[in-house]
């Protein structure tokens, strides 16, 4: 059982350490997608987003079902993935945020070197 | 293993890392790249801080922002909602300067989450710990969604800021 448990925690922890997967889980958290929309939103071939797909699946964060052709991704049944897709949504908005304040801090500093500057002379 | 997709090679990014403390609780960090001081007033002043909270790809429109950065002074961010302009707003409880700042949310009544930001300066970069208090499980929930759901995470205001900065440093 404590083997067992290890193994899908390993699986939980390794489908989660990338954060292409985790981008996955956001959108997957918003509404389910095929995998040709997975591949064009990150910019990815078919081929590099089903594998990605496919580690997801394997830690059961993600489920697929195959309609005619096309085969179409949704959350899987875990409350993990869920939660992850949530943090992941807030995260990309915080940083979204921060990304913008830097470049205001960083123009701040710049702009009190060359005052600084300025007022030595 | 499979190799790290980065999002934008070349570009040096602090890390943002979200972590639920509590049901009712989320804690956001972030270094930034220069001392509490400025970040400070990036967060206190209204000119600043409009460059940066309503990132593009929030996809929200801020048409004004008031900031009265005192303890019990308000604030007031309005944005262009459709049908008609939606305001958030409440009052800031702790004012620390450089170093500590909070605020109520208000505008979904008394008793709204709480925002409380600790500025911690080394080395000339200061770590930013935004902690969220929500009244419970299902606000914080609904943080995560709503409004930001037409969050998708563009740089392209970055890169506009990026020009624009790189032509106004005169080269």
């Amino acid at each position: 059982m404590v083997q067992y448990m290890t193994t899908r925690l390993d699986t939980s922890f390794a489908a989660l350490s990338d954060a292409t997967r985790r981008g996955v889980l956001e959108q997957l958290g918003r509404a389910d997608a095929s995998i040709t929309d997975l591949a064009e939103q990150f910019h990815m071939t078919l081929t590099g987003m089903k594998k990605h797909v496919g580690v997801l699946e394997q830690a059961r964060l993600v489920s697929t079902k195959k309609v005619g052709r096309v085969r179409t991704c949704q959350l899987g049944p875990r409350r993990l993935a869920e939660e992850v897709a949530w943090l992941e949504r807030y995260r990309q908005r915080w940083e979204a945020r921060f990304d913008e304040l830097d470049k205001v801090v960083e123009e701040l500093t710049r702009k009190e070197k060359i005052d600084g500057r300025k007022n030595r002379k | 293993m499979d190799a790290k997709i980065e999002s934008k090679p070349g570009a040096v990014k602090n890390r943002t890392t979200v972590e639920r403390a509590s049901d009712r609780e989320v804690i956001v960090t972030r270094t930034v790249n220069g001392p509490a001081r400025l970040v400070f007033e990036a967060f206190t002043n209204a000119e600043l801080f409009k460059r940066w909270w309503v990132p593009k790809s929030m996809g929200m429109t801020l048409l004004s922002c008031e900031l009265d950065a005192r303890v019990g002074g308000k604030y007031r961010l309005v944005f262009d909602f459709d049908p008609e302009p939606a305001a958030f707003f409440g009052t800031y409880v702790e004012v620390k300067p450089y170093s500590r700042l909070a605020w109520t949310n208000e505008e979904g009544g008394e008793g709204g989450p709480v925002t409380a930001v600790t500025f911690e300066e080394k080395g000339g970069k200061t770590l930013v710990v935004l902690r969220e208090t929500h009244p419970s499980k299902e606000s914080l929930d609904a943080a995560g969604t709503g409004a930001a759901e037409a969050m998708i995470e563009t740089f392209d205001q970055l890169d506009e800021l990026l020009v624009a900065l790189g032509e106004s440093s005169g080269q």
